[in-house]
């Protein structure tokens, strides 16, 4: 499906967050970012730790506030001053999934009421008995069970408790998710479940997720498309198959080739490329996000387009026979 | 490779006492390690693995306690040292472990410098400016740039990776003869994770130490390791040389592991994963652990626990589906020819594929 016909859900027009760490010291941790999300999709945000991929999603939910730039929900904008009915509107919509589902769950409140805290309030619920079936069904679809409704969170395995997590979101019945590494505080053999139980949502409720990670690998199974950011810089933003097999940036490629593979053979022979950003285009020229192939975005000079043209021309010639 | 056996654990039991009641979390697992091999030892959380490894250095919780069998190192059983005392001279000095978070294995409060001085004066007789020399050397070594700058800088002056690599320095300031890795690189960035990696690999090259790594992730354990044991709900339930546990994997935990890989996992197809959730070790395990979440168990797995059956001369499974009476099972569709399928991925035009 062409960009153009496809319906934007959340857009990002050049925001910058700034945190400022003391008289006259600041510290950009995003940088410009400008980028829409279609509706129905998985948009992954991938990055190393400090690269602002974090604050992003965060002032997508109004946490952070950008310095810069508006954030644009459905037409409308949610970032800055807006007034309460539309915050009340934001904060219903759009839900997040946290890394760590045993620091982010209330550890002294039930799941009933760590469920339903989102209904409580915003008075979602007609009566009680209304309250009680749409929690039944919140657990239900994530896997759980009702009787587990009057357990504390520390009875449930590392799994349960990232289910309950997705549970609480989904209850408000969000448009858009952000999902801020959802899996990485959860062992292997649990991964998948989440992964699994993620993709069957999205296609049950039609949503929109942001899927925020730092493993690339994780990121080609579940997402449409992928944005990679570096220090606080969107660097490449592509289609998931094209940013694997067209991946341009420096970066994006130092990133696919530390994803450890699990083979011993190809393990061994693989190198490891460090980025190294005093190889780039050193002559001052402001970087843009310019558009390489239709949805295959770069931040880079007009130098250092014009050799990621030549490279992705020689890369598809060579591919194509 | 060498084939001298350099510590030997037989039919160790770890047990610990929790509100009353007791808990094993390590049921008869034996290790024999070579010298100079490295041994990765891949499991969920839980599965016993870390609390094995502490058994090679006394450093089980006070609450734990080595129940059963031996761990032999130097013609020692170092399950029968107790105090402090008794392990000095070995915990630190020949036998290392470098921890998952640097953040919380460096004194935040202590300078960089002092810290690795600190184990060099403690385990060698030397001057302190000798120590320093040696401190200031072995930083060199793990990649610091400018070192003797540096000694006198503090941890929150240091990056992530960076303070791992001086945990590194630290825990081989002795020359030990084994370092124990536990979970190295999880609470490093994936960039960092390689450069670690490849850092230990030829630090071992140089030094010609024995490397222990622990870890839940398989791609780790491709890079790294010679031989793999898979460990489960206390017990190691399969063993061999890296090859044959990633080509020839015998016990369904092991293929299970293998299959709720995201790499292998094709788009747009739900990933495999492993029902229902690790036994309890608080009760008695009967039969094979697995067995519950395991859609291949047979009856047998439910009754009586499995001996090792012999794959190759390396290569050891602990599963019922081995003996010449079982059905014969596959494994699963998606880890058959593995190495065909990952060596396309990275080849050119494959997902992973880099110049």
């Amino acid at each position: 499906m062409s960009n153009e016909d496809r319906e934007v859900i959340l857009s990002i027009k050049h925001v910058d967050v700034t945190f400022h760490t003391g008289h006259k010291k600041k510290v950009e941790a995003v940088k410009n970012a400008n980028f829409d999300i279609y509706k129905g999709e998985t948009f992954a945000l991938v990055g190393e730790s400090g690269s602002g991929k974090t604050t992003l999603g965060r002032a997508i939910m109004r946490i952070n506030p950008c310095s810069a730039g508006e954030i644009l929900f459905e037409g409308k904008r949610i970032s800055g001053k807006i007034s309460r009915a539309e915050d009340r509107n934001v904060v219903r919509n759009i839900q997040m999934i946290f890394q760590d589902p045993a620091a982010s769950l209330n550890e002294r409140a039930t799941i009933d009421y760590c469920v339903s805290e989102g209904l409580y309030n915003f008075h979602l619920y007609k009566n009680e008995q209304d309250r009680v079936e749409k929690v039944d069904k919140a657990l239900k679809d994530v896997g759980l069970l009702p009787e587990h409704k009057s357990r504390y969170p520390h009875e449930f395995s590392g799994g349960q408790r990232q289910r309950v997590g997705i549970a609480r979101a989904m209850i408000m019945d969000p448009r858009f998710i952000v999902a801020d590494e959802p899996i990485s505080a959860l062992d292997v053999s649990i991964r998948a479940q989440v992964l699994n139980l993620m993709n069957k949502l999205k296609a049950e409720k039609n949503l929109t997720y942001l899927f925020i990670a730092h493993d690339l690998s994780v990121v080609r199974f579940i997402a449409d498309r992928i944005a990679v950011i570096h220090h606080g810089e969107i660097v490449e933003i592509a289609e998931s198959e094209t940013l694997f097999e067209y991946p341009i940036h420096p970066y994006t490629i130092a990133l696919l080739s530390t994803v450890p593979m699990p083979d011993p053979i190809v393990e061994k022979n693989r190198k490891h490329i460090v980025y190294d950003p005093s190889k780039l285009d050193q002559s001052g020229e402001k970087r843009e996000m310019r558009e390489l192939r239709p949805g295959h975005f770069v931040y880079c000079t007009s130098k250092e387009f014009a050799e990621y043209e030549e490279k992705i021309s020689k890369m598809e010639q060579e591919r194509n026979g | 490779m060498n084939e001298n056996v350099i510590i030997s654990a037989k039919d160790v039991e770890v047990k610990f006492r929790v509100r009353d009641k007791y808990l094993t979390a390590i049921r008869n697992v034996s290790l024999d390690l070579y010298e100079g091999e490295t041994f990765a030892i891949v499991g969920e959380s839980g599965s016993g693995k870390s609390v094995f490894t502490k058994t090679f250095t006394g450093m089980l919780e006070s609450n734990g306690k080595i129940s059963n069998g031996s761990v032999m190192f130097h013609g020692k059983d170092l399950t029968k040292l107790k105090t402090d005392k008794d392990w000095e001279g070995i915990r630190g000095a020949k036998i290392s472990t470098i921890f998952q978070d640097p953040m919380t294995s460096l004194n935040p409060i202590r300078t960089i410098g002092f810290q690795i001085t600190e184990v060099i004066e403690k385990h060698q007789k030397i001057s302190k400016a000798e120590a320093k020399k040696q401190a200031i050397e072995m930083m060199e070594r793990v990649g610091i740039p400018d070192a003797a700058n540096r000694f006198d800088e503090y941890p929150f002056q240091y990056s992530g990776g960076m303070r791992q690599r001086i945990v590194i320095a630290i825990a081989l300031s002795c020359h030990p003869e084994i370092l124990i890795c536990d979970e190295p690189t999880t609470a490093l960035d994936v960039t960092i994770q390689a450069q670690i990696i490849d850092l230990i690999r030829s630090l071992q090259k140089e030094l010609g130490f024995t490397t222990l790594y622990i870890t839940h992730d398989l791609g780790v354990v491709a890079n790294v390791a010679d031989r793999v044991g898979v460990m489960y709900g206390g017990q190691i339930i399969e063993y061999g040389n890296v090859d044959e546990i990633f080509f020839d994997p015998q016990h369904p935990y092991t293929w299970a592991l293998l299959s709720s890989l995201p790499q292998i996992g094709e788009k747009g197809k739900d990933l495999f994963y492993i029902t229902g959730t690790p036994p309890s070790l608080f009760n008695e395990i009967k039969g094979d652990a697995f067995a519950p979440r395991n859609e291949h168990a047979l009856n047998i797995d439910f009754e009586q626990e499995p001996p090792f059956f012999k794959v190759s001369d390396t290569h050891y499974a602990k599963t019922w589906l081995l003996d010449p009476r079982a059905p014969k099972v596959e494994k699963p569709e998606a880890i058959r020819d593995l190495h065909e399928k990952i060596q396309k991925m990275t080849e050119k035009g494959g997902a992973f594929y880099v110049e």
